[in-house]
Protein backbone atom coordinates (compact mmCIF):
# COMPACT_ATOMS: atom_id res chain seq x y z
CA UNK A 1 0.00 0.00 0.00
CA UNK A 2 1.48 3.81 -1.18
CA UNK A 3 0.79 6.60 0.80
CA UNK A 4 -2.24 8.34 -1.24
CA UNK A 5 -1.35 11.74 -2.54
CA UNK A 6 -2.87 13.43 -5.54
CA UNK A 7 -2.24 15.83 -7.26
CA UNK A 8 -4.65 19.32 -6.15
CA UNK A 9 -6.70 18.61 -9.19
CA UNK A 10 -7.55 14.97 -8.56
CA UNK A 11 -7.91 15.15 -5.24
CA UNK A 12 -10.84 13.13 -3.63
CA UNK A 13 -11.30 15.52 -1.06
CA UNK A 14 -13.07 14.53 1.84
CA UNK A 15 -14.99 11.84 -0.08
CA UNK A 16 -14.44 7.93 1.12
CA UNK A 17 -15.97 6.21 -2.01
CA UNK A 18 -14.53 8.73 -4.41
CA UNK A 19 -10.75 7.76 -2.78
CA UNK A 20 -11.52 4.12 -2.56
CA UNK A 21 -12.33 4.56 -6.58
CA UNK A 22 -8.87 6.03 -7.49
CA UNK A 23 -7.47 3.84 -5.27
CA UNK A 24 -8.43 0.56 -7.59
CA UNK A 25 -10.89 -0.91 -4.78
CA UNK A 26 -14.10 -1.29 -5.63
CA UNK A 27 -16.48 1.00 -3.25
CA UNK A 28 -19.85 -1.17 -3.41
CA UNK A 29 -20.07 -4.85 -5.24
CA UNK A 30 -21.02 -4.54 -8.56
CA UNK A 31 -22.95 -6.62 -11.04
CA UNK A 32 -23.33 -10.85 -10.83
CA UNK A 33 -27.02 -12.22 -10.81
CA UNK A 34 -27.27 -14.40 -7.93
CA UNK A 35 -31.07 -13.22 -6.55
CA UNK A 36 -32.85 -16.23 -5.30
CA UNK A 37 -30.71 -17.20 -2.21
CA UNK A 38 -29.64 -13.91 -0.68
CA UNK A 39 -30.28 -13.47 3.13
CA UNK A 40 -32.89 -10.71 2.93
CA UNK A 41 -33.34 -8.06 6.28
CA UNK A 42 -36.30 -7.46 7.78
CA UNK A 43 -38.26 -5.03 10.22
CA UNK A 44 -36.94 -1.78 11.40
CA UNK A 45 -38.44 0.37 12.39
CA UNK A 46 -37.62 4.74 14.08
CA UNK A 47 -39.60 7.25 16.12
CA UNK A 48 -39.02 10.47 18.09
CA UNK A 49 -39.38 11.19 21.50
CA UNK A 50 -38.81 14.27 23.80
CA UNK A 51 -35.01 13.78 23.43
CA UNK A 52 -34.05 12.45 20.79
CA UNK A 53 -34.79 9.06 18.59
CA UNK A 54 -35.35 5.58 19.34
CA UNK A 55 -34.26 2.93 16.75
CA UNK A 56 -34.80 -0.52 16.66
CA UNK A 57 -35.18 -3.79 14.43
CA UNK A 58 -35.42 -7.52 14.40
CA UNK A 59 -32.53 -9.88 14.47
CA UNK A 60 -33.86 -12.09 11.70
CA UNK A 61 -32.39 -12.95 7.94
CA UNK A 62 -34.30 -15.59 5.94
CA UNK A 63 -33.15 -17.39 2.79
CA UNK A 64 -36.15 -17.83 0.85
CA UNK A 65 -38.37 -19.67 3.16
CA UNK A 66 -36.00 -20.60 5.82
CA UNK A 67 -34.52 -19.07 8.24
CA UNK A 68 -30.84 -18.22 7.90
CA UNK A 69 -29.21 -16.42 10.88
CA UNK A 70 -31.29 -15.57 14.18
CA UNK A 71 -28.75 -13.18 15.90
CA UNK A 72 -28.43 -10.58 12.72
CA UNK A 73 -27.70 -7.12 13.69
CA UNK A 74 -29.83 -4.27 11.71
CA UNK A 75 -29.25 -1.32 13.49
CA UNK A 76 -26.09 0.62 13.56
CA UNK A 77 -24.50 3.45 15.15
CA UNK A 78 -23.48 5.49 12.04
CA UNK A 79 -21.74 8.10 14.09
CA UNK A 80 -21.89 9.59 17.53
CA UNK A 81 -25.01 11.12 16.88
CA UNK A 82 -26.85 9.09 14.20
CA UNK A 83 -28.50 5.59 13.14
CA UNK A 84 -28.50 3.81 10.59
CA UNK A 85 -30.76 0.72 9.96
CA UNK A 86 -31.29 -1.41 7.48
CA UNK A 87 -33.66 -4.10 5.44
CA UNK A 88 -33.19 -5.36 2.39
CA UNK A 89 -30.41 -7.79 1.05
CA UNK A 90 -28.48 -8.27 4.05
CA UNK A 91 -24.75 -8.91 2.42
CA UNK A 92 -25.22 -5.56 0.19
CA UNK A 93 -26.74 -3.57 3.23
CA UNK A 94 -24.40 -4.54 5.89
CA UNK A 95 -21.32 -3.40 3.47
CA UNK A 96 -23.13 -0.21 3.00
CA UNK A 97 -23.70 0.58 6.19
CA UNK A 98 -19.78 0.00 6.59
CA UNK A 99 -19.48 2.40 3.95
CA UNK A 100 -21.27 4.94 5.27
CA UNK A 101 -19.82 4.53 8.57
CA UNK A 102 -16.59 4.86 7.34
CA UNK A 103 -17.32 8.22 5.31
CA UNK A 104 -19.20 9.71 7.64
CA UNK A 105 -15.89 9.25 10.25
CA UNK A 106 -13.25 9.87 7.19
CA UNK A 107 -14.97 13.09 6.57
CA UNK A 108 -14.43 14.02 9.97
CA UNK A 109 -10.96 13.32 10.07
CA UNK A 110 -10.06 15.69 6.92
CA UNK A 111 -12.15 18.26 7.31
CA UNK A 112 -11.95 18.23 10.63
CA UNK A 113 -15.76 18.83 11.08
CA UNK A 114 -18.63 16.69 11.34
CA UNK A 115 -21.48 16.66 8.88
CA UNK A 116 -24.52 18.07 9.55
CA UNK A 117 -27.63 15.41 10.26
CA UNK A 118 -28.74 16.54 6.68
CA UNK A 119 -25.57 16.38 5.03
CA UNK A 120 -24.86 12.58 6.48
CA UNK A 121 -28.48 12.06 5.05
CA UNK A 122 -27.79 13.16 1.28
CA UNK A 123 -24.41 10.67 1.79
CA UNK A 124 -26.77 7.79 2.09
CA UNK A 125 -28.83 8.36 -0.54
CA UNK A 126 -25.86 8.62 -3.09
CA UNK A 127 -25.38 5.20 -1.41
CA UNK A 128 -28.43 3.67 -2.45
CA UNK A 129 -28.53 5.29 -5.48
CA UNK A 130 -25.63 3.94 -6.80
CA UNK A 131 -26.98 0.45 -5.52
CA UNK A 132 -29.88 1.18 -8.16
CA UNK A 133 -28.53 -1.30 -10.78
CA UNK A 134 -28.17 -3.98 -8.08
CA UNK A 135 -31.84 -3.22 -6.68
CA UNK A 136 -33.47 -3.96 -10.31
CA UNK A 137 -32.05 -7.28 -10.14
CA UNK A 138 -34.20 -7.67 -7.06
CA UNK A 139 -31.60 -7.08 -4.36
CA UNK A 140 -32.95 -3.73 -2.89
CA UNK A 141 -31.17 -2.26 0.49
CA UNK A 142 -33.22 0.37 2.03
CA UNK A 143 -32.38 1.66 4.88
CA UNK A 144 -33.37 4.04 7.52
CA UNK A 145 -31.68 6.85 8.91
CA UNK A 146 -32.03 8.71 12.32
CA UNK A 147 -30.29 10.85 14.09
CA UNK A 148 -29.79 13.58 16.52
CA UNK A 149 -29.57 17.23 14.99
CA UNK A 150 -27.07 18.68 17.50
CA UNK A 151 -27.72 22.67 15.22
CA UNK A 152 -32.09 22.47 15.92
CA UNK A 153 -31.86 20.25 19.08
CA UNK A 154 -33.94 17.57 17.55
CA UNK A 155 -34.21 14.23 16.81
CA UNK A 156 -34.68 13.59 12.47
CA UNK A 157 -35.94 10.63 10.90
CA UNK A 158 -35.36 9.69 7.02
CA UNK A 159 -36.75 7.05 5.06
CA UNK A 160 -35.32 6.20 1.65
CA UNK A 161 -36.72 4.51 -1.25
CA UNK A 162 -34.72 1.93 -3.75
CA UNK A 163 -33.71 4.92 -5.93
CA UNK A 164 -31.86 6.93 -3.57
CA UNK A 165 -35.09 9.04 -2.81
CA UNK A 166 -34.97 10.29 0.91
CA UNK A 167 -37.43 11.76 2.53
CA UNK A 168 -37.88 13.26 6.12
CA UNK A 169 -40.61 11.97 8.65
CA UNK A 170 -42.24 14.15 11.08
CA UNK A 171 -42.59 11.48 13.98
CA UNK A 172 -41.86 7.62 12.98
CA UNK A 173 -40.89 5.70 10.34
CA UNK A 174 -40.69 1.70 9.66
CA UNK A 175 -39.47 -0.30 6.59
CA UNK A 176 -39.04 -3.68 5.93
CA UNK A 177 -41.25 -6.88 5.05
CA UNK A 178 -43.09 -6.08 8.30
CA UNK A 179 -43.10 -2.19 8.32
CA UNK A 180 -46.17 -1.91 7.47
CA UNK A 181 -47.52 -3.83 10.88
CA UNK A 182 -44.95 -1.81 12.61
CA UNK A 183 -45.62 1.55 11.37
CA UNK A 184 -49.18 0.62 12.29
CA UNK A 185 -48.59 0.11 15.71
CA UNK A 186 -46.49 3.14 16.15
CA UNK A 187 -49.62 5.07 15.31
CA UNK A 188 -51.76 3.90 17.26
CA UNK A 189 -49.22 4.75 20.25
CA UNK A 190 -47.48 7.89 19.16
CA UNK A 191 -48.20 11.13 20.91
CA UNK A 192 -46.02 13.95 20.79
CA UNK A 193 -43.56 14.15 23.77
CA UNK A 194 -42.97 10.74 24.64
CA UNK A 195 -40.31 9.94 27.20
CA UNK A 196 -37.48 7.73 26.39
CA UNK A 197 -39.59 4.38 28.24
CA UNK A 198 -42.69 4.99 26.60
CA UNK A 199 -41.24 5.16 23.19
CA UNK A 200 -38.58 2.05 23.48
CA UNK A 201 -41.90 0.77 24.89
CA UNK A 202 -43.76 1.62 21.77
CA UNK A 203 -40.95 0.12 19.48
CA UNK A 204 -40.95 -2.98 21.39
CA UNK A 205 -44.26 -3.36 21.09
CA UNK A 206 -44.36 -2.25 17.05
CA UNK A 207 -41.69 -5.46 16.37
CA UNK A 208 -43.81 -7.86 18.51
CA UNK A 209 -46.76 -6.41 16.22
CA UNK A 210 -44.38 -6.94 12.72
CA UNK A 211 -43.37 -9.84 14.18
CA UNK A 212 -46.86 -11.52 14.93
CA UNK A 213 -48.22 -11.14 11.27
CA UNK A 214 -45.04 -11.60 8.77
CA UNK A 215 -43.01 -14.71 8.72
CA UNK A 216 -39.68 -12.83 7.44
CA UNK A 217 -39.65 -10.44 11.11
CA UNK A 218 -38.20 -12.10 14.02
CA UNK A 219 -39.47 -12.13 17.59
CA UNK A 220 -38.14 -11.93 20.85
CA UNK A 221 -36.28 -15.65 20.90
CA UNK A 222 -37.00 -16.43 24.92
CA UNK A 223 -35.32 -20.09 24.50
CA UNK A 224 -32.01 -18.71 22.81
CA UNK A 225 -32.30 -15.43 24.66
CA UNK A 226 -32.21 -12.96 21.31
CA UNK A 227 -34.13 -9.89 21.72
CA UNK A 228 -34.19 -7.73 18.78
CA UNK A 229 -31.76 -4.43 18.83
CA UNK A 230 -33.42 -1.17 20.45
CA UNK A 231 -30.82 2.05 20.46
CA UNK A 232 -31.73 5.22 21.51
CA UNK A 233 -29.68 9.08 20.14
CA UNK A 234 -30.00 11.81 21.88
CA UNK A 235 -27.66 14.81 23.23
CA UNK A 236 -25.96 12.33 24.56
CA UNK A 237 -25.35 10.64 21.81
CA UNK A 238 -25.85 7.26 20.27
CA UNK A 239 -26.70 4.41 23.29
CA UNK A 240 -28.04 1.22 22.48
CA UNK A 241 -30.92 0.08 24.99
CA UNK A 242 -29.19 -2.83 27.60
CA UNK A 243 -30.22 -6.48 26.68
CA UNK A 244 -31.69 -7.00 29.34
CA UNK A 245 -34.42 -3.77 29.99
CA UNK A 246 -34.95 -5.20 26.28
CA UNK A 247 -35.92 -8.49 27.50
CA UNK A 248 -38.11 -7.02 30.52
CA UNK A 249 -39.80 -5.12 27.85
CA UNK A 250 -41.21 -7.85 25.71
CA UNK A 251 -41.90 -10.11 28.85
CA UNK A 252 -44.10 -7.04 30.08
CA UNK A 253 -45.55 -7.25 27.00
CA UNK A 254 -46.69 -10.62 26.40
CA UNK A 255 -47.41 -10.62 30.18
CA UNK A 256 -49.73 -8.11 28.99
CA UNK A 257 -51.51 -9.87 26.15
CA UNK A 258 -51.59 -13.26 28.49
CA UNK A 259 -53.65 -11.83 30.77
CA UNK A 260 -55.78 -10.02 28.66
CA UNK A 261 -56.87 -13.01 26.59
CA UNK A 262 -57.46 -14.60 29.75
CA UNK A 263 -59.55 -11.79 31.26
CA UNK A 264 -61.89 -12.00 28.30
CA UNK A 265 -61.86 -15.92 27.91
CA UNK A 266 -60.36 -15.48 24.49
CA UNK A 267 -59.78 -18.73 22.49
CA UNK A 268 -59.22 -17.01 19.11
CA UNK A 269 -56.21 -17.45 16.89
CA UNK A 270 -55.90 -14.43 16.46
CA UNK A 271 -57.43 -10.73 15.97
CA UNK A 272 -56.14 -9.58 18.96
CA UNK A 273 -56.06 -5.45 19.74
CA UNK A 274 -52.76 -4.75 21.21
CA UNK B 1 26.45 27.76 -24.11
CA UNK B 2 26.83 27.50 -21.01
CA UNK B 3 27.88 24.52 -18.92
CA UNK B 4 26.11 23.81 -14.99
CA UNK B 5 28.62 24.31 -12.13
CA UNK B 6 29.80 21.01 -10.54
CA UNK B 7 28.12 20.74 -6.93
CA UNK B 8 29.41 17.84 -4.78
CA UNK B 9 26.63 15.80 -3.50
CA UNK B 10 27.64 16.28 -0.34
CA UNK B 11 27.18 19.85 -0.83
CA UNK B 12 24.08 19.49 -2.14
CA UNK B 13 22.34 17.38 1.00
CA UNK B 14 24.36 20.25 3.37
CA UNK B 15 22.58 22.46 1.47
CA UNK B 16 18.97 21.32 1.61
CA UNK B 17 19.21 19.93 5.26
CA UNK B 18 19.86 23.36 6.06
CA UNK B 19 17.18 24.84 4.30
CA UNK B 20 15.08 22.57 6.09
CA UNK B 21 16.34 22.68 9.44
CA UNK B 22 15.79 26.35 9.20
CA UNK B 23 12.36 26.23 8.24
CA UNK B 24 11.59 23.69 11.24
CA UNK B 25 13.54 26.22 13.01
CA UNK B 26 10.67 29.40 12.45
CA UNK B 27 8.03 27.76 13.97
CA UNK B 28 7.36 26.70 17.89
CA UNK B 29 7.48 23.44 18.96
CA UNK B 30 5.97 20.39 20.19
CA UNK B 31 6.39 17.41 22.92
CA UNK B 32 4.33 14.21 22.80
CA UNK B 33 4.72 12.24 26.01
CA UNK B 34 3.74 8.62 27.50
CA UNK B 35 1.40 9.75 30.57
CA UNK B 36 -0.42 6.70 33.24
CA UNK B 37 -3.70 6.51 30.73
CA UNK B 38 -2.05 7.05 27.46
CA UNK B 39 -0.66 9.58 25.01
CA UNK B 40 -0.56 13.26 25.73
CA UNK B 41 0.70 15.81 22.80
CA UNK B 42 1.14 19.51 23.71
CA UNK B 43 2.27 21.76 20.63
CA UNK B 44 2.58 25.84 21.19
CA UNK B 45 0.01 27.25 18.66
CA UNK B 46 -1.80 30.24 18.90
CA UNK B 47 -4.40 29.27 16.01
CA UNK B 48 -7.57 27.57 16.76
CA UNK B 49 -8.38 25.85 13.61
CA UNK B 50 -5.20 25.32 12.14
CA UNK B 51 -3.89 22.08 14.14
CA UNK B 52 -0.50 21.21 14.59
CA UNK B 53 -2.17 17.71 16.30
CA UNK B 54 -4.95 15.35 15.04
CA UNK B 55 -6.56 11.90 14.59
CA UNK B 56 -5.54 9.61 12.30
CA UNK B 57 -7.29 6.43 13.06
CA UNK B 58 -8.81 5.04 16.24
CA UNK B 59 -5.44 4.47 18.63
CA UNK B 60 -3.26 6.32 16.05
CA UNK B 61 -2.50 10.60 16.18
CA UNK B 62 -1.08 12.76 14.16
CA UNK B 63 1.01 15.86 14.69
CA UNK B 64 3.59 17.82 12.58
CA UNK B 65 6.26 21.23 12.94
CA UNK B 66 7.02 23.12 10.37
CA UNK B 67 5.27 24.69 7.40
CA UNK B 68 1.35 24.15 7.74
CA UNK B 69 0.34 23.40 3.73
CA UNK B 70 3.12 20.23 3.92
CA UNK B 71 2.55 18.25 7.06
CA UNK B 72 -1.26 18.93 6.58
CA UNK B 73 -0.82 17.05 3.32
CA UNK B 74 1.24 14.46 5.33
CA UNK B 75 -1.98 13.97 7.71
CA UNK B 76 -4.63 13.68 5.29
CA UNK B 77 -2.93 11.31 3.21
CA UNK B 78 -2.23 9.49 6.41
CA UNK B 79 -6.03 9.88 6.98
CA UNK B 80 -6.71 8.30 3.55
CA UNK B 81 -4.24 5.10 3.98
CA UNK B 82 -5.01 3.70 7.68
CA UNK B 83 -9.54 4.73 6.38
CA UNK B 84 -8.39 2.93 3.40
CA UNK B 85 -7.11 -0.10 5.11
CA UNK B 86 -9.62 -0.80 7.55
CA UNK B 87 -12.24 -0.49 5.42
CA UNK B 88 -10.27 -3.40 2.65
CA UNK B 89 -9.26 -5.38 5.72
CA UNK B 90 -10.04 -5.09 9.72
CA UNK B 91 -9.92 -1.63 12.10
CA UNK B 92 -7.40 -4.05 13.96
CA UNK B 93 -4.76 -4.24 10.85
CA UNK B 94 -3.91 -0.98 11.04
CA UNK B 95 -1.31 0.17 12.42
CA UNK B 96 1.49 3.14 13.40
CA UNK B 97 4.19 1.30 12.21
CA UNK B 98 3.87 0.69 8.65
CA UNK B 99 2.44 4.35 8.41
CA UNK B 100 5.14 5.64 10.09
CA UNK B 101 7.56 3.93 7.58
CA UNK B 102 5.31 5.22 4.58
CA UNK B 103 5.64 8.59 5.89
CA UNK B 104 9.61 8.30 6.28
CA UNK B 105 9.65 6.53 2.40
CA UNK B 106 7.92 9.34 0.72
CA UNK B 107 9.98 12.67 3.22
CA UNK B 108 13.53 10.79 2.31
CA UNK B 109 12.25 9.94 -1.21
CA UNK B 110 11.03 13.86 -1.57
CA UNK B 111 14.72 15.09 0.21
CA UNK B 112 16.84 13.45 -2.25
CA UNK B 113 14.78 13.49 -5.99
CA UNK B 114 13.29 16.90 -5.34
CA UNK B 115 14.28 20.60 -5.54
CA UNK B 116 12.91 21.33 -2.65
CA UNK B 117 13.00 19.00 0.82
CA UNK B 118 9.94 19.41 2.84
CA UNK B 119 10.58 21.52 5.77
CA UNK B 120 8.43 19.16 8.00
CA UNK B 121 9.40 17.01 11.38
CA UNK B 122 6.02 14.94 12.57
CA UNK B 123 4.90 12.67 15.14
CA UNK B 124 2.75 9.14 14.78
CA UNK B 125 1.90 7.82 18.37
CA UNK B 126 0.18 4.87 18.80
CA UNK B 127 -1.74 3.93 21.57
CA UNK B 128 -0.83 0.49 23.30
CA UNK B 129 -3.16 -1.92 24.78
CA UNK B 130 -3.16 -5.72 25.03
CA UNK B 131 0.53 -5.83 26.05
CA UNK B 132 1.86 -3.41 23.66
CA UNK B 133 3.13 -0.08 24.93
CA UNK B 134 2.46 3.17 23.54
CA UNK B 135 4.80 4.45 20.70
CA UNK B 136 5.99 7.46 19.21
CA UNK B 137 7.57 7.70 15.96
CA UNK B 138 9.36 10.58 15.16
CA UNK B 139 10.27 11.59 11.34
CA UNK B 140 12.50 13.61 10.59
CA UNK B 141 12.47 16.02 7.15
CA UNK B 142 15.13 13.79 5.52
CA UNK B 143 13.21 10.75 6.41
CA UNK B 144 14.96 9.42 9.26
CA UNK B 145 12.92 7.51 11.62
CA UNK B 146 13.48 7.04 15.23
CA UNK B 147 11.01 4.90 17.85
CA UNK B 148 10.36 6.47 20.98
CA UNK B 149 8.43 4.89 24.20
CA UNK B 150 8.83 7.81 26.50
CA UNK B 151 8.40 11.12 25.02
CA UNK B 152 9.84 12.90 21.94
CA UNK B 153 10.19 16.55 20.92
CA UNK B 154 9.88 18.21 17.44
CA UNK B 155 10.80 21.32 16.37
CA UNK B 156 13.24 24.12 16.01
CA UNK B 157 14.16 24.48 19.94
CA UNK B 158 14.17 20.75 20.78
CA UNK B 159 17.65 20.31 22.08
CA UNK B 160 17.32 22.20 24.83
CA UNK B 161 13.14 21.50 25.48
CA UNK B 162 14.43 17.92 25.37
CA UNK B 163 16.52 18.27 28.32
CA UNK B 164 14.02 20.25 30.25
CA UNK B 165 11.21 17.34 29.72
CA UNK B 166 13.67 14.67 30.67
CA UNK B 167 14.42 16.28 33.92
CA UNK B 168 11.33 16.06 35.22
CA UNK B 169 9.89 12.68 33.12
CA UNK B 170 8.52 10.28 35.47
CA UNK B 171 6.10 7.03 34.45
CA UNK B 172 3.65 7.40 36.85
CA UNK B 173 2.09 10.80 35.91
CA UNK B 174 -1.90 11.53 35.37
CA UNK B 175 -2.98 13.56 32.32
CA UNK B 176 -2.91 16.79 34.18
CA UNK B 177 0.42 16.72 35.91
CA UNK B 178 1.91 15.33 32.57
CA UNK B 179 0.10 18.44 30.75
CA UNK B 180 1.77 20.66 33.62
CA UNK B 181 5.17 19.32 33.46
CA UNK B 182 5.17 19.17 29.72
CA UNK B 183 3.81 22.87 29.62
CA UNK B 184 6.36 23.68 32.13
CA UNK B 185 9.57 22.22 29.76
CA UNK B 186 7.70 23.38 26.62
CA UNK B 187 7.80 27.22 27.97
CA UNK B 188 11.23 27.13 29.52
CA UNK B 189 12.11 29.50 32.77
CA UNK B 190 11.38 32.59 31.25
CA UNK B 191 8.00 32.56 29.96
CA UNK B 192 4.47 31.23 30.78
CA UNK B 193 2.31 29.32 28.54
CA UNK B 194 -1.68 29.87 28.71
CA UNK B 195 -4.00 28.05 26.91
CA UNK B 196 -4.57 30.33 24.56
CA UNK B 197 -0.72 29.43 23.40
CA UNK B 198 -1.06 25.58 23.11
CA UNK B 199 -2.75 23.08 21.46
CA UNK B 200 -3.05 20.13 23.66
CA UNK B 201 -5.01 15.92 22.51
CA UNK B 202 -4.49 13.00 24.26
CA UNK B 203 -4.82 9.39 23.05
CA UNK B 204 -6.68 8.09 25.97
CA UNK B 205 -7.17 4.72 27.19
CA UNK B 206 -10.70 5.59 28.90
CA UNK B 207 -11.78 7.15 25.59
CA UNK B 208 -13.24 3.54 23.60
CA UNK B 209 -12.60 2.74 20.23
CA UNK B 210 -11.50 6.42 19.14
CA UNK B 211 -8.99 7.62 21.67
CA UNK B 212 -8.30 10.66 20.30
CA UNK B 213 -9.83 14.13 22.11
CA UNK B 214 -8.56 17.10 21.84
CA UNK B 215 -8.32 19.22 25.33
CA UNK B 216 -10.88 22.00 25.74
CA UNK B 217 -9.54 25.95 26.58
CA UNK B 218 -11.58 25.77 29.62
CA UNK B 219 -10.48 22.14 30.56
CA UNK B 220 -6.52 23.05 29.94
CA UNK B 221 -7.04 26.07 32.15
CA UNK B 222 -8.35 24.36 34.84
CA UNK B 223 -5.42 22.06 35.18
CA UNK B 224 -2.73 24.34 34.59
CA UNK B 225 -4.50 26.54 37.85
CA UNK B 226 -4.68 23.17 39.19
CA UNK B 227 -0.69 22.80 39.60
CA UNK B 228 0.79 20.94 42.68
CA UNK B 229 2.89 22.20 45.50
CA UNK B 230 5.72 20.36 44.37
CA UNK B 231 6.23 21.89 40.88
CA UNK B 232 9.91 23.47 40.44
CA UNK B 233 9.26 26.95 39.70
CA UNK B 234 7.52 28.64 42.37
CA UNK B 235 7.53 31.79 41.48
CA UNK B 236 5.84 31.26 37.49
CA UNK B 237 3.35 29.37 38.93
CA UNK B 238 1.68 32.52 40.79
CA UNK B 239 0.81 34.02 38.02
CA UNK B 240 -1.00 31.32 36.77
CA UNK B 241 -2.68 30.17 40.37
CA UNK B 242 -4.73 33.60 40.40
CA UNK B 243 -7.70 32.19 41.71
CA UNK B 244 -7.62 28.11 41.57
CA UNK B 245 -4.78 27.46 43.85
CA UNK B 246 -6.41 26.20 47.21
CA UNK B 247 -3.24 24.37 48.13
CA UNK B 248 -0.80 25.41 50.71
CA UNK B 249 0.39 28.80 49.31
CA UNK B 250 -3.13 30.36 50.46
CA UNK B 251 -1.87 29.50 54.31
CA UNK B 252 1.64 30.79 53.42
CA UNK B 253 0.56 34.22 52.08
CA UNK B 254 -2.11 35.12 54.64
CA UNK B 255 -3.33 37.99 54.37
CA UNK B 256 -3.05 38.41 50.49
CA UNK B 257 -6.48 38.04 50.06
CA UNK B 258 -7.59 39.90 46.90
CA UNK B 259 -6.43 37.96 44.56
CA UNK B 260 -3.77 39.56 41.60
CA UNK B 261 -5.75 41.17 38.68
CA UNK B 262 -5.60 39.20 35.34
Amino acid sequence: MALPLFPPTEDPGPDFSSLLRRSGLPAMPQGSDVAASVRHGTTVVALRFADGIVMAGDRRATEGHSIAHRAMEKVFPADRYSAVAIAGAAGFAVEMVRLFQTQLEHYEKVEGLTLSLEGKANQLAQMVRQHLPMAMQGLAVVPLFAGFDTVRGTGRIFTYDVTGGHYEEADYQATGSGGRDARTTVKLGYREGLSRAEAVELAIQALYEAADEDSGTGGPDVVRGIYPTVSVVTSDGYNEVPEQEVAEGFMALIERKRAEREATGGTSSGGETP
Amino acid sequence: MTMPFYVAPEQVMKDRAEYAQKGIARGRSLVATVYTGGVLIVAENPSRSLHKISEIYDRIAFAGVGKYNEYDQLRVAGVRHADTKGYSFSRDDVDARSLANLYAQFLGNVFTHEMKPLEVEILVAELGGNGKPDRLYHIAYEGTITDEDRFTVLGGDAETITERVAAGWRADRDRADAVRATVRALAGPERTLGPGDLEVAALSRENGRRAFRRVTDTELAEILQGGHPDAPTRTRGRTARTSGGEDDQAAAEGGDAAPPPG
